[in-house]
């Protein structure tokens, strides 16, 4: 039996670029010190009141115009009623109810194995995060830092058909968040958490029919992205499984989680057991209109995003289509990579030593960009040494290295390890007269077509420890045979 | 000499010459807080050690005053008088109080509540019984009973109130004084213990209206805290206060104000309603015009149920803080949940656990519609009946409940169902955050009977003058408590 997958996304980023928390006057920040970014509010002390940060509210319209999706004419937030400690008021301020979200019925266009795909967005909201929680044996620690900082929540249509298509969009989505200044989205802080809903059915039915529809599941809590395809693909599995022994049908509406140590999904609850969160409108925020120019404004402050960049490196600074989308992949990266054109680097070579010589040696460490010291000013210092002739471009990579391990300048290295290239046209010259003064059995052989010329060139090298400049050497053995 | 039984101005005008100081003052208070204490049961706290405050040119300032239980005071005991936060010391000041701090007044004493202001007889605190200090087999009405009886045994000239259906008002009348709570949004809740978000209000019980306009004006302000607070700082109440008021256009809802309308009256609802009546005159040769009007009886009798319900959903999720495990005493359970429910199951009355389980059931999805969000509805149909009556009038005046201050025996917040819509109409003061004044305008058997006047939202000044003017010219102005039992 072939069977079509249906999969929808709820998508939770901390908006990670605000100073303050959504409703909170505390910090939002990412702090390894439990418990430091707390004020009253964020505790529930009896009194306090939420206030709605502005930026918060912008950043959530802007992702929510990229999604294509309409803006409210009204601003208003709901509560979402449930005891747990790690909401202290035990409600969540958020926006459930149309027309309360942020942004409601957009769609995006995304890149899935170089395929251009289609998801629907059915809304996207503004919410406050809840605390973060460890548990142990016999304890739970809670650190309240993360209550209350600002958290969009993106529901998708179920329009995902494999696993690779739901982590294509989530990476889609996770360079929107970063491009727009919106988040670092960095799943490793914990910005970014995914509810999975997955089902199956019959490939042969009609899928704009709903009744046609497989059972949903929905996974909870799934905090990666190879975490989401894992959890995808094991629901598929185990969905067909019980298609195929006949049991599919006894299988209710449910919620699982997705357990990293056994990667598998664990059943939770029914939906019969489905928590009524009792929503109902926020009353210390009074409703407001959104304006036309301040929404106009947003939109107009909306950053260049990667497909922007990636047209502009191709077309205007005429670097390939692969190296544009390697750079653009990683905001941090793709704004690496203009720094160094400002410091005076053309945008190809810049291209060249950033994908190849710089994400490489990050990638073998496993290390961010901003992880190194290798600042822009100094890359293009290296470059502009090797383009000048000053030292060879084997030398520059080995260069690259040491700058990066001794945290010093470019020009610096270079003088300690003596590694000047010789550019001097006598020096080379004498040395290119007494290594074909050693081989004349060899001019022979190259003037009758035998590949030795690098044999010449390497001598050099050798003598001169890899120090002559080449291409200076090459055109020397060249002129030094004519003469002979 | 008493200082404590005169209004704002006089006894400011004796700390400027001298002839008194704000030490003796806060002396006096406090001496006769533990007299109150003894008769009426009104205080949570007092705070024997209050400093005498310095005396500037703020009216306010020096003099004492008391501060419902329900209003965060840093280093202060703060208990909403519930066993929930018996041991409660808050470390932040509710903005209005700060306000007051900054004027130079001085607080001597926290006032018992209904518990977190859910409740209208002052019987149900968690220190016991609020009894009125006019008669003390009867109750002083709630929720701001300690402070009604405080303010009205000539404690202090004002103490700070809270109103979510008539916590101000209707203690204000059962003890013969002014309570006054402002247009929604003038004095930031920021700090109030919430009961019901979208009816609470901060306000005042003085004893004349000229008083309770200075602590208004010096508690209200736009706060960065309180989203619904607005920007007042073009609004004087003091000064506000001309009494004239000639040409005002006054109504009052025959629904509710027609003896006709209550076949069964006692002797106390007919005198009471007789004495609206008098008072409807005085308010003529004041120079005002007084009309009938007709509002849909269907409509104001599903008032009580509006309150009920809109109240009750949003305390059952203002309070779901209250868990004992961030503040307050902490319960024993094997888990987080026992230990929450067993606070929650100790600490609270059964009368909040009642309003709890209603707030619940009446936002279950398969409720919300009929109750919750049909509640919504009417109580906009009946905030707009009154906006159209704002149309053409400046004001409504009404009495307030169905006669004087109710016997403490037998009256467990159950409503007679003759008279609900005359015990519960200023409900509509707070679904419309109107600014609402209660104002002492007469006697049944000895015992005080209040009027109110509400008016527009934002038209607090002119409200508060067409009671000035009224209060003028009745003899009720700054009246002490005499015990009459």
């Amino acid at each position: 039996m072939e069977y079509k997958v249906m999969v929808g996304l709820e998508m939770h980023c901390e908006i990670s670029e605000t100073k303050s928390k959504v409703f909170s006057s505390a910090a939002n920040c990412y702090s390894e010190i439990p418990n430091t970014n707390v004020r009253p509010y964020d505790m529930a002390f009896p009194g306090v009141l939420p206030v709605v940060n502005k930026e918060a509210v912008k950043m959530a319209l802007m992702a929510s115009m990229i999604l294509g999706c309409k803006q409210p004419e009204y601003m208003y937030f709901e509560r979402k009623n449930y005891y747990y400690p790690d909401m202290p008021k035990n409600f969540q301020i958020t926006q459930e109810t149309k027309p309360a979200p942020v942004g409601i019925y957009g769609k995006l266009d995304y890149e899935c194995n170089g395929e251009v795909k289609t998801v629907r967005i059915n809304n996207i909201h503004l919410e406050e995060d809840a605390a973060s929680s460890d548990h142990y044996a016999t304890t739970s620690t809670i650190d309240y830092n993360r209550a209350g900082v600002p958290l969009l929540e993106l529901v998708t249509e179920p329009d995902f058909r494999s696993a690779d298509e739901a982590v294509a969009f989530l990476e889609t989505m996770r360079s929107i968040y970063q491009y727009a200044g919106i988040s670092e989205a960095d799943s490793k802080k914990g910005q970014i958490r995914c509810d999975v809903n997955v089902s199956i059915m019959d490939a042969s039915l009609d899928e704009s029919d709903m009744k046609n529809w497989g059972t949903k599941v929905e996974i909870k809590n799934v905090n990666s992205f190879g975490g989401v395809r894992d959890a995808i693909n094991y629901e598929i599995t185990r969905q067909m499984e019980l298609k195929e022994n006949g049991t599919y049908d006894e299988m209710e509406q449910q919620t699982r989680r997705w357990d990293e140590d056994s990667a598998s999904t664990i059943y939770m609850r029914s939906k019969v057991d489905a928590i009524d969160y009792k929503y109902f409108v926020e009353p210390n925020i009074p409703k407001f209109k959104l304006s036309k120019e301040w929404l106009e404004e947003i939109r107009k402050s909306i950053p260049e995003l990667a497909p922007q960049r990636k047209a502009k490196y191709i077309n205007e600074y005429g670097i390939t289509e692969y190296d544009a989308t390697i750079i653009v992949k990683e905001k941090a990266v793709s704004d690496y990579y203009e720094e160094t054109i400002k410091c005076g680097v053309s945008p190809k070579s810049a291209s060249n030593w950033i994908t190849t010589t710089v994400l490489g040696y990050l990638n073998k460490h496993e290390l961010e960009i901003s992880d190194v010291c290798l600042t822009p000013e100094r890359l293009s210092k290296l470059i502009k040494l090797v383009e000048d002739g000053k030292i060879s471009s084997k030398q520059g990579k080995e260069v690259l290295y040491k700058v990066i391990e001794d945290d010093k300048e470019p020009e610096k290295i270079v003088d300690e390890l003596g590694m000047k290239q010789i550019g001097d046209d006598n020096l080379i010259r004498d040395i290119v007269v007494k290594v074909l003064d050693e081989h004349p059995d060899l001019i022979e052989a190259h003037r009758k077509g035998k590949p030795v010329f690098d044999f010449f060139v390497g001598q050099v090298m050798k003598a001169t420890r890899g120090q002559a400049n080449p291409s200076l050497t090459a055109n020397i053995i060249r002129e030094e045979i004519e003469k002979r | 000499m008493e200082y404590m039984t005169k209004t704002l101005k006089e006894i400011h005008k004796d700390l400027k010459d001298g002839k008194v100081t704000s030490a003796e003052l806060i002396k006096e208070s406090l001496k006769r807080s533990h007299e109150v204490q003894e008769s009426c049961n009104a205080f949570v706290t007092i705070l024997d050690d209050a400093k005498e405050g310095k005396v500037t040119d703020n009216i306010l300032s020096g003099i004492p005053y008391g501060i419902k239980d329900n209003y965060s005071t840093k280093g202060i005991l703060s208990t909403g008088s519930s066993n929930t936060l018996k041991d409660y010391v808050p470390f932040f000041t509710a903005t209005s109080i700060e306000n007051l701090d900054k004027a130079g007044a001085v607080p001597v004493n926290k006032t018992v509540m209904d518990e977190f202001g859910m409740g209208g007889t002052g019987t149900t605190g968690h220190t016991g019984i609020v009894t009125n200090p006019w008669d003390h087999t009867r109750m002083c009405a709630g929720s701001s009973a300690g402070s009604a009886a405080a303010v009205a045994a000539g404690v202090y000239p004002y103490a700070t109130g809270s109103d979510t259906g008539d916590s101000i008002r209707k203690p204000a009348a059962y003890c013969g004084i002014v309570g006054y709570k402002p247009t929604y949004g003038m004095i930031s809740r920021y700090g109030l213990f919430p009961f019901a978000s979208s009816l609470d209000h901060c306000g005042v019980l003085s004893r004349c209206v000229e008083d309770a306009a200075i602590v208004v004006d010096n508690m209200k302000g736009i706060d960065k805290n309180d989203m619904t607070s607005w920007d007042s700082s073009k609004i004087n109440l003091e000064k506000a206060l001309t009494g004239d008021v000639k040409g005002k256009k006054l109504c009052y809802v025959k629904e509710i104000c027609d003896i006709k309308n209550y076949p069964h009256a006692s002797k106390e609802l007919k005198e009471h309603l007789e004495n609206f009546m008098k008072t409807v005159e005085k308010c003529k040769e004041l120079g005002m015009t007084v009309d009938e009007v007709s509002i849909d009886q269907t409509l104001l009798n599903a008032l009580p149920s509006v309150y009920v319900v809109i109240s009750c959903a949003e305390a059952t999720s203002n309070m779901s803080n209250l868990t004992g495990i961030i503040f307050g005493p902490r319960a024993e359970g094997d888990n987080y949940i026992d230990m929450m429910k067993n606070y929650r199951t100790k600490g609270f009355s059964p009368l909040i656990k009642r309003r709890f389980v209603i707030g619940s059931y009446v936002l279950q999805a398969q409720n919300k519609d009929r109750y919750f969000y049909n509640a919504q509805r009417v109580r906009r149909l009946l905030v707009d009946a009154w906006k159209d009556l704002y149309k053409k009038y400046d004001a409504v005046i009404m009495p307030v409940g169905s006669g004087p201050a109710k016997h403490l025996d037998g009256s467990l917040d159950i409503l007679d169902e003759n008279t609900a819509v005359l015990e519960e109409h200023l409900q509509v003061g707070n679904f419309g955050g109107f600014p609402s004044i209660t104002i002492p305008n007469g006697f049944i058997d000895n015992l005080p009977v209040g009027v109110n006047i509400t008016g527009n939202c934002y038209e607090d000044e002119k409200v508060l003058n067409i009671a000035y003017a009224l209060e003028s010219a009745m003899p009720y102005k700054n009246q002490i408590a005499k015990e009459v039992k």
